[in-house]
């Protein structure tokens, strides 16, 4: 099947503007600016159900159609900040397919009425990010961004912003902060950033992913897009598949594909003769799935969209499928997530900041094998105090992993603490 | 001073945002390109320009870890551990890279050409082993690298700096 987003894997030289229009490039963008209304972008988007592929799958054109049309101006911010361990999708459609996005991030502009609109890139991105610069350089050039659009009265100019390290930032109000020239600490909710966001004015913030899909359901409309994936999870979506597998990378599949097809299909299987032995389909975010002979079949064969994936106890996320073998005991695994966690927060709120400092000192000294199962059980109780009580939703997703390890891998933790 | 240094990227930097404080990220990359980290009077240029404390501008640098105000080795080589490079070797390679290059990481080669640093998920998982190297304001990606390969590098690094 030829890809929707990862086009450049089909047609190479994509990254060069003159090849994007030869091959039906800024014909959605022209469409939109100049036969149809923004509210009307909306609906179509609206009605080709396109979720967000950031992580929460919220889906967009809703979320667009929250802006409050009394308070102007309005803008577009792209969410590239990229940094959840084992996800690395956004990075190869910048690098292939700059244009696809760039117009995908103008369509979102044209939809909410927004002339000016912010592209959000990791700092560790930095030489993608000077190709995203030079991308818009050339459709400004060319007229594709700018003012008086195809003849039109319609304006839109992008810009660049580069972050500097901090996983926060991916986090929506936590990055309008970092933009603003702040730390970047999450905001309280509400208000919303629909409402009061970047500046004090509604935003929107997509993901890359997210706004790469536009062009195709602005040329070719909903129904188009809905041919692919199911039918509450509609379209493609990029899988990042790395850890113990063959063939780590990005898979582009329509959702609903089962963890069989992408890993061992596609991935070409666990090397080495290993065993599959857990799945984190979120990154580090994520439950962790236990794969064992009584349900290897069933996780297996669950398709991977926002819905099913929670039948096997987890959540599908930014679709980061970390593959785990039967080499890697949980406790070890949880330390690599806690010291992730651990030195991402940003401090603001206490539950987080010092449950992760807790969770950190439990999960370094039980995989040490220093630790009693009074140890393993205070972890859990930090984890469970921690979730659900913070500002934002990095102080879950440090637990996720601890809790469902604990739970899921009884054996491990028994080892380490001498009492198997 | 870096407004004299570099009016015109200055004046870039503020046109791209409506409020002004929003340009002191770049600003900040601005004043690290020279000599790979932000000094105390940069800071208090930058504090000046956009109307803040000088603090709060420190405050950013200790917040985001690509700034630095300390100077280290002219190439910061960091490699990720993270969990799915960890999978993958990465902390074997790292320990590796520790014995071939005689320092710890956190420490820089003698000749102050490598400062080692571990960092978390690059966005690059599928390729590890790998590290970034940070240089000034710039960042390049060395992926699917061995310890012979780094080794090389070093040392074509070592050239074009001692040449
Ligand atoms: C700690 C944290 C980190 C996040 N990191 C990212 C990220 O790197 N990229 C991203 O697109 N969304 C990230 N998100 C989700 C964003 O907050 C937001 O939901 C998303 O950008 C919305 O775009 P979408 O609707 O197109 O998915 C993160 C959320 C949290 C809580
Ligand atoms: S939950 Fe953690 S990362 Fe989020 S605001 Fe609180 S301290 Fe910061
Ligand atoms: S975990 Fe190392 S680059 Fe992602």
């Amino acid at each position: 099947m030829a890809h929707l987003l990862l086009r450049h894997r089909d047609i190479p030289g994509l990254n060069n503007i003159e090849v994007y229009k030869q091959n039906g490039g800024f014909r959605a963008l022209e469409k939109a600016v100049t036969t149809m209304q923004p509210k009307q972008v909306m609906e179509e988007v609206k009605a080709s159900g396109l979720r967000g592929r950031g992580g929460a799958g919220f889906p967009t054109g809703i979320k667009w159609s929250f802006l409050p049309d009394t308070i102007w101006p309005h803008y577009v911010v792209c969410n590239a900040d990229e940094s959840e361990p084992g996800t690395f999708k956004d990075r190869e459609i910048m690098e292939g397919n700059p244009y696809q996005f760039l117009e995908g991030v103008a369509l979102a502009c044209y939809a909410v009425g927004a002339t000016e609109g912010y592209i959000y890139i990791r700092g560790e991105y930095y030489p993608i990010a000077k190709q995203i610069e030079a991308c818009i350089a050339e459709m400004e050039k060319q007229g594709y961004l700018g003012d008086k659009l195809f003849g039109t009265a319609t304006s839109i100019r992008l810009k660049t912003h580069l972050g500097a390290g901090a996983y926060i930032c991916g986090e929506e109000t936590a990055l309008l902060e970092s933009l603003e020239g702040k730390r970047g600490q999450p905001r309280l909710r509400p208000p919303f950033p629909a409402v009061v966001g970047l500046y004090g004015k509604p935003t929107v913030i997509n993901n890359v992913e997210t706004l790469t899909n536009l062009p195709f359901i602005v040329e070719h409309g909903a129904p188009a897009f809905r041919e692919f994936g199911t039918e509450k999870s509609p379209g493609v979506k990029i899988f990042s598949l790395s850890g113990n597998v063959e063939r780590p990378g990005n898979y582009e599949l329509p959702l609903g594909t089962t963890f069989r097809e992408l890993i061992f299909t596609h991935g070409g299987g666990i090397p080495n003769g290993r065993k599959l032995r857990a799945i984190m389909p979120a990154g580090a975010s994520s439950s962790i799935i236990r794969v064992d002979e009584t349900n290897f079949d069933k996780v297996m064969d669950t398709p991977m969209d926002y819905e099913n994936v929670q039948s096997v106890g987890s959540l599908l996320g930014s679709a980061s499928v970390i593959v785990i073998d039967d080499s890697h005991t949980m406790d070890w695994v949880i330390k690599k997530t806690i010291d992730f966690f651990q030195h991402e927060s940003c401090g603001k709120c206490t539950p987080c900041r010092d449950g992760n400092y807790w969770m950190k000192h439990l999960t370094t000294r039980i995989h040490a094998g220093k630790a009693s199962a009074a140890d393993v059980k205070l972890l859990d109780s930090v984890a469970a105090q921690v979730y659900g009580k913070c500002l934002c939703a990095l102080g879950d997703f440090s637990t996720m992993a601890v809790r469902s390890a604990i739970e899921r891998f009884p054996e491990d933790f028994a080892k380490v603490t001498g009492k198997s | 001073m870096l407004a004299e240094k570099y009016p015109r990227e200055i004046q870039a930097i503020f046109a791209k945002y409506p409020v002004k404080r929003s340009a002191v990220m770049p600003l900040l990359y601005l004043a690290q390109r020279e000599e790979g980290y932000i000094k105390k009077e940069s800071m208090q240029e930058i504090a000046d320009m956009l109307e803040l404390d000088v603090t709060e501008v420190a405050a950013i640098v200790g917040f985001y870890t690509m700034y630095h105000d300390e100077k280290a080795g002219k190439y910061r080589m960091q490699v990720c551990t993270d969990l799915p490079c960890a999978l993958r070797g990465a902390d074997l390679f790292l320990e590796s890279l520790c014995e071939n290059l005689g320092i710890r990481v956190g420490e820089t080669t003698p000749d102050g050409l490598i400062t080692l640093e571990e960092v978390k998920c690059l966005g690059g998982c599928h390729r590890a082993p790998l590290f970034q190297i940070q240089e000034s304001d710039t960042v390049t990606f060395h992926e699917n690298m061995t310890v012979e390969k780094t080794m090389e590098l070093v040392e074509a690094l070592r050239k074009t700096v001692n040449t």
